[in-house]
């Protein structure tokens, strides 16, 4: 019995020890992001190479020393289903951990309800605000009329990317009948609206000879869609399709041998080259923050290091990098990972990065950045989807240039 | 005329694959009373199983070696789970083929991961076969006709014209008399089981080949599928094969015609504003939800199905 006691007191000893020194050690506890994206379901795939980069990106801000004073990064991901419910679901179940950093990307329809969520959260808990790192959602309605104080978003708006792609298109003067495809939703109707108004605007003698939107990850073979388009007389499409819609519309294409150029914004996306092959060559155009084979600035070595990492994923979103990097900057510069103090680190922080500069607008909390119109190309230094095919450089658009204007009427936290 | 021509054509090619699938789901359901909501994992196995056969012995052989790879999984799966689970009745047969699925989609995400596989037919069949108002049409495509023609027939022929099929048959409705004839039964049905299973392989193999390899596969074709069998009539191959004609023939037309819902409702006397959401949708945006409205209808007006041969 006695020996049991005196077991007892040690532990208690231990345990008393071990609370007392608590305080300090919720000091150095990791700074979480968690990472609220398809991890199950059809678009999986997509959410899960995100992941893997999050946490790539945060192993390497870690590797540097971390931030605000040698505190780590840490990534949850946290599996939204591509749904809008789930993700609040899951937004809550982060803010309860004590997660302040919310990151997101995957569906406009998704990222609408988190603003909303994360901007009523925080008006009700001004102790306890949440930060939302936007890396891929591209409506711009978040950064014009629904824009919020606590969103940032890392990529350009898919206006943004429609006016370099139309600057790109004006200067094309045998193109006349262009074919305008997208997936029924928010972001495909945005990308169709852009097109028509720019294209309207910058080549009024193009003629839009087909304006469709089809269902979100329904379709399976694109077939009869290219059939409408030859019927239409198309010489060129535009769209944004993403993921599996991205590889069935060209694996369509280059079947029927409807060889037209594909202006897009995901064809190097995931498995979406690996989909397409060889027939879209010198056909499929994208325009992104970056891409592998843009010569050597000083990038290469990252993605062979992600690649012996992940054999089956490529380094695809740089911006993730630019966002990884600002965050860490803004938590050293104020050494506090307070997100009101790190918000207004961020906003018009301006830093070099590989491409050029970047730079977070104040007004609406967009990142500027160079983008790069690249096409579909053989023998290149990094393929993708490890196909032997990769992207090589048009044209590349400097960040000033891809700015545009914005209706945001930003609410500020009263200081 | 060009539109209608290709429409045509890729109507009926959907239509082909589609029955390819529902044939195999076809068979094991009215030999066995089975029906396989694991039919489309099945598909999915084929597919991949291609890819990697394909990568060692070559398109050709995989052609022939992943059906039947199916094929035998798809027994072992009979032996194994479905013979014990049937003492159960019906309902535990469906859950038990229902967990399968999700159980080889676990699993295909685990062997080969979350992402699409390149997987390319070889360069014979890449090759355009004819060119129409300057439109290819692949060889592959053609191919693909062709072997699920072969595949209704042969097994027509099997069924109706030779001594297996006639036990196959005779076991459906009399097991207990064929027993005692001395035919093995639940041999008979392991083997039905897996020829279903093949089948469905070999759908895999040239659909995973035309459309995508990847973990959703299963989940894309799996319900419109149930849609083939339930319109074609529950068991009947002939049905099967013309509600999958049909479904593909619909939605393809229904692609490919560009007017909007407000133009359709028009020619019924019904005017809805343009402007309006409803009148908005065009008829292509409702092409996925075609076949399930021929479902309901079916099963409202003609619950047998349109070859049906049984009632309930």
């Amino acid at each position: 019995m006695s020996r049991l006691n005196r077991r007892q007191v040690i532990g208690s000893g231990i345990a008393a020890a071990a609370l007392s020194t608590m305080p300090l050690r919720a000091q150095g506890a990791p700074v979480k992001i968690a990472f609220i994206d398809p991890l199950s379901g059809f678009m999986a795939p997509v959410g899960d190479g995100g992941l893997k980069q999050f946490e790539f990106e945060c192993e390497r801000i870690n590797a540097a020393g971390g931030v605000a004073g040698g505190r780590k990064l840490e990534v949850v991901g946290m599996d939204n289903k591509l749904n809008p419910q789930e993700s609040i679901v899951q937004l809550e179940k982060a803010i309860d951990q004590g997660v302040r950093y919310i990151a997101q990307g995957n569906g406009s329809s998704v990222a609408s309800a988190l603003v909303d969520a994360i901007e009523k959260h925080n008006a009700r808990n001004p102790r306890q605000t949440v930060m939302y790192l936007n890396y891929a959602a591209v409506d711009p309605v978040f950064t014009n009329d629904k824009c919020s104080f606590w969103h940032f978003r890392f990529d350009a708006d898919s206006d943004m990317k429609m006016s370099a792609m139309t600057d790109y298109i004006k200067a094309q003067a045998d193109l006349k009948r262009i074919y305008i495809i997208g997936q029924d939703y928010s972001f495909g109707k945005a990308v169709a609206d852009a097109a028509v108004k720019m294209l309207g605007a910058k080549r009024p003698d193009i003629q839009i000879v087909g304006n469709e939107l089809h269902p979100l990850a329904r379709v399976r073979d694109f077939s009869p869609y290219i059939t409408k388009m030859r019927a239409a007389g198309a010489q060129a499409v535009i769209t944004g399709n993403w993921g599996n819609d991205m590889q069935l519309l060209i694996k369509a294409s280059s079947d029927a041998g409807f060889n037209v150029p594909y202006f897009t914004y995901y064809g190097g996306g995931l498995g979406a080259v690996a989909g397409m092959g060889k027939p879209a060559v010198g056909l499929v155009r994208q325009i992104t923050e970056w891409h592998a084979n843009i010569p050597d600035i000083g990038m290469d070595d990252i993605v062979r290091a992600f690649k012996a990492k992940h054999r089956d994923l490529d380094y695809y979103y740089y911006r993730v990098k630019v966002m990884f990097d600002m965050l860490a900057k803004a938590m050293n510069d104020t050494k506090s990972v307070d997100v009101r103090e790190v918000a207004l680190a961020l906003e018009g922080m301006e830093i070099k990065i590989e491409t050029g500069t970047a730079s977070m607008r104040k007004d609406n909390h967009q990142l500027i950045q160079p983008l790069y119109i690249s096409t579909l190309a053989e023998n290149v230094k990094f393929d993708v989807d490890n196909t032997g095919l990769g992207f090589k450089t048009d044209i590349k658009i400097e960040g000033p240039a891809t700015s545009m204007a914005s209706t945001c009427q930003m609410r500020r936290p009263a200081s | 005329m060009e539109t209608i021509v290709f429409s045509t054509l890729n109507g009926v090619l959907y239509g082909l694959l589609l029955f390819m699938l529902a044939s195999g789901l076809t068979l094991i359901f009215s030999m066995m009373g089975v029906l396989n909501f694991a039919h489309a994992s099945f598909y999915m196995l084929g597919a991949y199983l291609a890819v990697t056969l394909g990568s060692v012995v070559g398109f050709w052989a995989a052609l022939v070696l992943a059906p039947i790879c199916v094929g035998l999984f798809g027994a072992a799966v009979e032996r194994l789970g479905l013979r014990h689970v049937h003492k159960n009745g019906h309902v535990a047969e469906l859950l038990f083929t229902f967990g399968l699925a999700y159980l080889i989609e676990e699993i295909v995400k685990l062997v080969w991961g979350k992402n699409p596989l390149p997987y390319t037919p070889p360069p014979i069949l890449q090759q355009p076969l004819f060119t129409l108002w300057g439109t290819h049409y692949p060889s592959f495509r053609i191919f693909m006709m062709v072997v699920a023609i072969a595949m209704f027939v042969a097994l027509w022929l099997l069924l109706k014209r030779t001594r297996v099929g006639l036990i196959v048959q005779a076991s459906l409705t009399h097991p207990h008399m064929v027993g005692h004839l001395g035919h093995n039964v639940p041999l008979v049905f392991m083997g039905v089981f897996a020829v279903g299973c093949g089948m469905a392989g070999l759908a895999g193999v040239i659909g995973g080949a035309l459309l995508v390899t990847d973990p959703a596969m299963a989940l894309t074709l799996g319900p419109i599928v149930f849609v083939v069998v339930v319109v074609g009539g529950m068991g009947s191959l002939g049905g099967a094969f013309l509600a999958s004609v049909l479904i593909g023939l619909i939605q393809t037309f229904a692609v490919a015609v560009d007017a909007s819902l407000s133009d359709l409702l028009a020619r019924f006397g019904v005017l809805v504003s343009n402007r309006s959401d409803l009148g908005r949708i065009t008829l292509a945006q409702v092409a996925p939800m075609l076949p399930f409205l021929i479902l309901v209808l079916v099963l409202i007006f003609r619950p047998r199905g349109l070859m049906g041969a049984r009632e309930g």
